[in-house]
């Protein structure tokens, strides 16, 4: 492991723990409508805003009320932007002349991106005017991950024992306060670092060998920040930022992985502010390190032993480094991409589909949990979503009806958790069951063998997940993968962020217990510890069959130095 | 119904239990058991298969999954009828006590005719002889007898009742004659309750129970979905890449059979538990919050200290010896029959080195209101009285001004005083003393481990009370609260989130004990607070809440144990069956790595997760009838020694058994 390997890591995960703590007391204070630095200048704005739509910070709304706000005003994004895209011939801000996309893309993109997730069956820099770019979907990356982050700020209020909040309130201050803000540092950093901020068209340039070379370019900074910050994932090209112009140093690439991890980690923190148990936060977030670390060495250790048929031929005996960027070397490849894993970012510093088996595995570790951390708000959901059910299957065993931060898990709490933990395998197998017995999905697998199903699981899983990375290696663009993909994105969205809801509503009416030595703790590393081997066990249990058929069996084929032709 | 069902009566029903067994396949009473109700279909699957297909060895091997499946069935089945079975013993028992009830029911002339037990209606008066067994529930109007429960709480010392005591159905009038008034309707009086949910026949699932079954049904349906959506994926590596029969096997294998199979017997058998310590439980709810109790309002006389005062101690005044005050004491007392009377005299040949009580030869002076002394006048002329100090003071010469300021001291420390006289002479105290009951101690501390408040509340003044509570340990002390008060006590409790048990056996109880989470009315007190309450304690023995919860507490950890082991053997199964299902796939044989059992043969290795999967049912049985082993300490160390008992152990045991069965099967040349 090189020098610039350790210290690349050293400073993403440094990073991210030493800013959890002040940036999620941040995050309390702007939630718990508290002064802070940022209130001059943007409180106006604010009121302004909730003026206009007639809302005041103190209201609140029932789970049903906010999921219902959540999902219509997605609604009306994601039909505005359907219709732009599907129009964009006539909107400015198009010097490449690009016109309007089809149908079917034009739902997958809509789709994808209200969903936060950015699985893109396109290229920007050969579909996408500037327009669509910076007024559809950049304004989807800002609004969208605002809407995730306040559905768990609702839900968090709700387990603290407060009242969920408004929508439009937390929809609005989570964009003006966190998201705004962080995206002027970051996209004015990336600025400096050489990412082109400009609607000048492409440039055409004539290289030493005579050839004339296109190269795309636009309003890449400020999305570069967003498309971080708020774990959406989608690149400004089809490189994303295996790019050098969206993500060209390797300073850039440590912010970019950094960006992603700022708010999903400090969110944690918030957690155990606003129900006065920063040992129990802690605890989550160690639960979800162990895994971010586990994830980055499943990545890092195979692909740092290689390829072992081209090691075999004796040719190279080093690193698999097809598909990855020399500069940033594997370590700085590694920890973006564990980063866009754990996240759900879903963009990518490398080719998914070079990756070995293993690290594959990984990816889809990520996905599968959904909770290393996750997007902002989503994440904790979910890791809430696996205590309950640990602290459920666990809990009966100290004699006591299961309760967690003093509220007693009954049926309905426990079928709702279970049904938001059912919708994940759901999606994904059901899914990825109907490419591989139909002709239409299986038309889209250009890999034999394992990899061609490793291939269709992903994107299965990227969708239910809201990642939006890709495997490559199958071909998205067909009507059947449009629209498969973005109906698991939509229902692996909203579905389960509703059913949180409703378990936080739950949670919220019922009388506390108070703590005591017969008490289950949830903030020990004995929990801890239990809680990482029931979420594995869980996903083991649910995952492991496919798994078994897609990567190991294509790990194992790759000892066996078998080769598809 | 003292005994628990022995052995032999289970042996003796075997052909009932079996009966049962069978009787349970019917899927339509296995919809309540959505787990087992996917092994059935399951096995109609595999049944199926093996009708339909060409003979050879994948015949021979759907046959025998068939087999193993019914099996994993009919284990289930039994365990669900075993406990039913052991629970109708324990009804028989009490059952044979009503067979012959038959009632002398009043007429409104004042003539009685007899009448079937089962006709008896709330409100009808009937008349009990002596040698009559009680055909119903109900409330003595007249009359004064002794009554044999010994039925009932298993209790041979018969009990008197008198008017406006409760008589319970099944018990025997020893002497004389009462008239009682019917409270209870045919059906629900307290034995039929009690036979009711031995039996299991009211048995409603209990909160934790529903909770528990829902979350069982979504992972069976999350099995489900990747068993079948495993069909197509498997069939990506060509058509015939994976058969049917195996899948059905890997779905039994992986769903929660194991919890799935034991959760009704685990439920029955928690309230067989409950009737084996002589409690009635009005509802398996009721059992279940005994469990989750935060809680404990316990009465002190009676519960927390013996009932009676006791000697513990003679004090004498300056002059005289100790020795002469315990002889003066034992003269005194030994015509008298009281406990208190009795602890003196015990007392006082402690003191004088006596092995036996001499015969009272005089004149005994029986205590009245007016005196409130009582003693003997010796046939040597010597008057020797004991009594409240007060009374002693005034019948002697010259108290010794001593005298006064020890029995302040003894009343300081919780105690009562009673000054002995000679004569005219007084010679000193005799302290009395509420004695905590032995062992009480230790088991609140077990309490408080686990996190249970005990709060003593009593009607005595606070220096009685707190001394008691002190000697107790309780963690809260309440004094000269009356039954207004505790009610309103429960409710303070309750309002901070808190779960409350107490137990009461009067009238004036009725309000608190309906209030509290788990009420435990005493069998010997009144109508009103035997239906407030929603148990019912037929020894009359207030201690038997902690019991109760404990109880409760091992029906919890019990169903979780079970739970988290049936889940952790999931992943041993999943390394036998996975290598072994894709065998035929040439693309696949690499997974062969994940064999880390070695298991020898691709069908040997699924049947022997598969037999593996149906025995560890059978062998956890007396787990779910017994419960599993429980020691009262705190959630943190009971839930690491559960998850390693359980949880660990859950995971390594299957690689073992599936190991082993594997190689028993290779003896038979079947793997």
């Amino acid at each position: 492991m090189s020098i610039s390997t350790v210290a690349t890591w050293a400073v993403v995960i440094g990073g991210l723990l030493i800013c959890a703590k002040p940036l999620g007391l941040y995050l309390y204070r702007v939630f718990t409508f508290q002064p802070t630095i940022l209130d001059r200048p943007l409180k106006p704005v604010e009121d302004l805003i909730f003026r206009a739509i007639h809302v005041s910070r103190e209201s609140s709304m029932s789970a049903v009320e906010y999921g219902v706000s959540f999902m219509l005003t997605n609604l009306v994004w994601a039909v505005m932007a359907y219709v732009l895209l599907r129009t964009q011939g006539l909107w400015p801000f198009n010097p490449e002349h690009f016109g309007n996309l089809s149908a079917g893309l034009s739902f997958n993109t809509a789709a994808s991106f209200v969903t936060n997730t950015n699985w893109q069956a396109y290229s920007g820099e050969n579909t996408m005017s500037y327009f669509s770019q910076f007024a559809v979907l950049q304004f989807l990356q800002f609004v969208t991950p605002a809407s995730g982050a306040a559905a768990g700020v609702a839900f968090v209020r709700a387990m603290a024992g407060r009242p969920l909040g408004n929508f439009f309130v937390d929809l609005t201050v989570f964009t003006t306060r966190v998201l705004l803000p962080l995206s002027v540092i970051f996209g004015l950093f990336f600025v400096a670092q050489g990412v082109p901020d400009t609607l000048l068209g492409y440039l055409h340039l004539h290289t030493l060998t005579g050839a004339t070379q296109t190269v795309p370019r636009g309003p890449m900074a400020g999305w570069e920040a967003i498309e971080h910050l708020g774990q959406n994932g989608g690149g400004f090209t089809g490189a994303n930022s295996a790019n050098p112009l969206e993500n060209p140093t390797a300073l850039t690439n440590i912010a970019q992985s950094l960006a992603m991890g700022l708010v999903p980690v400090a969110f944690f923190y918030m957690f155990g502010r606003f129900t006065g148990r920063t040992r129990l936060a802690w605890t989550l977030m160690g639960v979800a390190g162990t895994l971010f670390l586990a994830m980055l060495a499943m990545i890092y250790f195979p692909e740092a032993a290689g390829n072992p048929i081209v090691n075999h031929l004796g040719l190279l005996g080093h690193a698999n480094m097809e598909g990855k960027d020399l500069r940033f070397g594997l370590g700085g490849t590694a920890i973006f991409e564990t980063s866009t894993m754990a996240f759900s970012t879903g963009s990518v510093v490398a080719a998914q589909d070079s990756f070995l088996p293993i690290p594959g595995l990984a990816f889809f570790l990520g996905m599968f949990l959904n909770m290393v951390f996750g997007a902002t708000g989503v994440g904790l959901l979910n890791m809430v979503m696996f205590v309950i059910l640990t602290i459920f299957l666990m809990g009966l065993m100290v004699g006591r009806t299961p309760e967690f931060l003093g509220k007693k898990i009954e049926a309905r709490e426990v079928s709702l958790t279970a049904i938001a933990f059912l919708l994940h395998p759901l999606l994904i197998l059901v899914g990825g069951a109907i490419a591989v017995s139909t002709s239409a999905g299986l038309a889209g697998v250009f890999n034999p063998g394992p990899h061609g199903l490793s291939e269709i699981l992903y994107a299965f899983s990227s969708a239910a997940a809201n990642n939006g990375s890709a495997m490559a290696g199958l071909n998205a663009a067909l009507p059947f993968y449009e629209i498969a993909i973005g109906l698991v994105a939509i229902i692996g969205r909203y579905a389960s962020i509703m059913v949180m809801l409703l378990v936080g509503e739950s949670l919220l009416k019922k009388k506390a217990v108070p703590q005591t030595s017969g008490t289950m703790r949830t903030d020990t590393p004995l929990f801890g510890g239990i809680l990482l081997g029931s979420i594995m066990i869980l996903n083991a249990l649910t995952f492991f069959p496919v798994m078994a058929l897609g990567p190991l069996a294509e790990h194992y084929l790759l000892l066996a130095h078998h080769l598809f032709s | 119904m003292a005994a628990q069902p022995s052995s032999d009566f289970v042996r003796m029903r075997l052909a009932e239990v079996l009966r049962d067994t069978i009787l349970k396949l019917n899927p339509w009473s296995m919809m309540r058991n959505p787990v087992m109700l996917v092994v059935e279909i399951g096995t109609a699957i595999t049944l199926w298969l093996t009708i339909v297909a060409p003979a050879g060895p994948d015949r021979a091997y759907d046959l025998l999954v068939t087999v193993i499946l019914l099996f994993t069935v009919l284990f289930a089945t039994f365990a669900e009828s075993y406990a039913e079975a052991r629970g109708r013993a324990q009804a028989a028992f009490l059952r044979k006590s009503r067979a012959s009830a038959r009632a002398r029911v009043l007429k409104p002339d004042g003539s009685w005719e007899w009448r079937d037990g089962s006709e008896l209606t709330q409100g009808t008066r009937i008349r009990i002889e002596a040698g009559d067994v009680v055909a119903s529930d109900g409330v003595v109007l007249e009359g004064v007898g002794s009554m044999d429960e010994s039925a009932i709480t298993g209790e041979s010392a018969p009990v008197i009742k008198g008017p406006g005591d409760s008589v319970t159905g099944g018990t025997v009038l020893l002497s004389d004659v009462l008239v009682v008034e019917i409270t209870a309707d045919p059906g629900s009086t307290f034995l039929d309750r009690m036979i009711a949910l031995v039996e299991g026949a009211a048995r409603q699932k209990t909160p934790n129970e529903i909770a528990l079954t829902a979350l069982l049904a979504v992972l069976t349906l999350i099995f489900v979905l990747v068993v079948v959506t495993l069909a197509p994926f498997a069939r990506y590596y060509g058509p015939h890449a994976v058969s049917i029969t195996t899948l059905v096997a890997l779905l039994v294998c992986l769903i929660p059979t194991t919890i799935g199979g034991l959760l009704s017997a685990i439920g029955i058998a928690g309230m067989n538990r409950v009737a084996q310590i002589n409690v009635v439980a009005k509802s398996g709810r009721a059992v279940e919050a005994a469990g989750d109790i935060d809680t404990l309002i316990l009465d002190k006389t009676g519960t927390i200290t013996i009932g009676n005062r006791m000697a513990t101690e003679f004090l004498p005044v300056p002059g005289v010896s100790a020795e002469a005050v315990a002889e003066a004491a034992l003269w005194a007392s030994v015509a008298d029959t009281t406990p208190e009377g009795r602890s003196v005299v015990e007392l006082a040949q402690k003191v004088l080195g006596l092995t036996e009580v001499p015969a009272p030869t005089g004149e005994p002076v029986p205590f009245t209101a007016q005196t409130r002394m009582s003693g003997i006048d010796l046939a040597d002329g010597r008057k020797i009285r004991k009594g409240a100090v007060s009374a002693i003071l005034r019948v002697v010469e010259q108290p010794p001004p001593e005298l006064e300021q020890m029995a302040e001291a003894v009343a300081r420390e919780g105690g009562t005083p009673l000054a002995v006289a000679v004569d005219s002479q007084a010679l000193g105290v005799i302290r009395l003393k509420d004695i905590v009951k032995p062992g009480l101690k230790e088991r609140f501390q077990e309490f408080r481990a686990m996190g249970i408040r005990t709060v003593m509340a009593t009607g005595d003044n606070r220096i009685t009370a707190e001394v008691i509570a002190r000697e107790a340990g309780v963690d809260e002390v309440v004094a000269e609260v009356d039954p207004e008060g505790k009610l309103a006590l429960i409710q303070r409790e309750q309002a901070e989130g808190r779960l409350v048990a107490m137990t009461g056996d009067g009238t004036n109880d009725a309000p608190a004990l309906a209030q509290a989470d788990v009420g435990l009315a005493m069998n010997s007190g009144t109508m009103a607070a035997k239906e407030a309450g929603n148990m019912l304690d037929l020894e009359s023995n207030p201690t038997k809440l902690l019991d109760v919860i404990e109880v409760g507490k091992q029906l919890l950890i019990t169903r979780g144990a079970l739970t988290t082991f049936s889940i952790a053997n999931d992943v041993a199964k999943y390394f036998a069956i996975i290598p072994a299902m894709f065998a035929s796939v040439p693309l696949l044989h690499g997974l062969e790595a994940l064999n880390i059992m070695h298991l020898k043969t691709p069908h040997g290795a699924i049947l022997s997760a598969l037999i593996f999967n149906a025995l560890i049912i059978p062998a956890l049985i007396p787990f779910a009838i017994r419960g599993v082993r429980y020691r009262p300490e705190s959630a943190d160390r009971m839930l690491l020694r559960n998850i390693l008992n359980w949880g660990v152990v859950g995971v390594i045991v299957p690689f073992v058994g599936i190991w082993a069965i594997d190689h028993v099967l290779g003896l038979f040349g079947l793997a």
